[in-house]
């Protein structure tokens, strides 16, 4: 038979997923039935979604676009040595 | 140099060639910049010691990210097994009855009525930053590759070599420890 019931912590996997657009229909559902007995994950999902738009707004890249000179040098004399060897 | 395809290797052009592009590949996926630089370095020495293998069928770059897309599932591996695996304070009771439900000390709280307005708040970057600095590394890396660079499910599983299932159980427990933080740290303080 279809099992309903589902733990909080199942619960809340289902949330996470569904952050990305990764739960299923069946998925979504479970959770809907989940929050009628449970008012802390219904809490979880409705700050999970303010996570979500902290995440986007807040989340930056580091610039990470080169090596430095030294660096590239750095490896390049190891690799010589390296070379040299062969 | 060997032919049989129609590439070639020229491992002297390597580091101008290739070392940013490789540089700018593990980064996205680490996130750190000094083990990226010791992976790049790593690959370029493993293709140096088997270039006899080189079969010129694909082109020098695509062989160097083979080897380096080893290196860096290798890399996944031992973070995992290193400490990534216990130091995650859980949020649920892992056995016994209640198995699965929330522990009582980590039951989320309510954030209160300024919670939108402290959303606005600049200083909020800040919190968040300090409270992904705590997960252990190997939540981050996946958490980092899903969230802010927006790697599909699938080419995560394919790329650190591990299961759908393993994944979103990393997303859900960084994504609860990060709630977490966030609370303590800057809703309910």
């Amino acid at each position: 038979m279809f099992k309903f019931k589902i733990t909080c912590d199942q619960a809340t996997t289902i949330c996470d997923k569904s952050q990305y657009r990764k739960a299923t229909l069946l998925e979504i559902l479970r959770l809907r039935i989940h929050f009628i007995n449970c008012k802390i994950c219904a809490l979880y999902t409705k700050q999970n979604n303010r996570m979500s738009r902290i995440f986007k707004k807040n989340m930056r890249e580091d610039a990470f676009c080169s090596m430095t000179k030294e660096e590239k040098e750095a490896i390049h004399t190891a690799f010589q040595k390296k070379t040299s060897m062969n | 140099m060997r032919k049989k395809g129609k590439h070639t290797l020229h491992p002297d052009k390597w580091i101008d060639l290739y070392a940013d592009y490789l540089y700018n590949y593990t980064m996205a996926r680490v996130s750190k910049p000094e083990v990226s630089k010791d992976l790049v370095q790593e690959t370029f020495f493993a293709g140096l010691k088997s270039m006899k293998s080189f079969e010129g069928k694909a082109s020098e770059r695509t062989w160097l990210v083979a080897i380096l897309k080893r290196k860096i599932i290798d890399y996944y591996r031992k973070i995992n097994s290193n400490k990534g695996r216990a130091e995650v304070r859980m949020n649920f009771y892992s056995d016994g009855d209640n198995q699965g439900d929330w522990l009582e000390e980590r039951v989320p709280q309510t954030w209160g009525s300024d919670a939108d307005k402290k959303m606005e708040n600049e200083e909020l970057g800040g919190v968040l930053n300090d409270c992904i600095e705590k997960l252990p590394e190997k939540y981050a890396m996946v958490f980092k590759m899903k969230t802010l660079r927006d790697f599909s499910t699938e080419q995560i599983c394919k790329e650190l070599s591990i299961s759908s299932s393993n994944l979103w159980v990393i997303v859900h427990r960084a994504r609860t420890q990060l709630r977490r933080c966030m609370e303590d740290n800057w809703f309910v303080k």
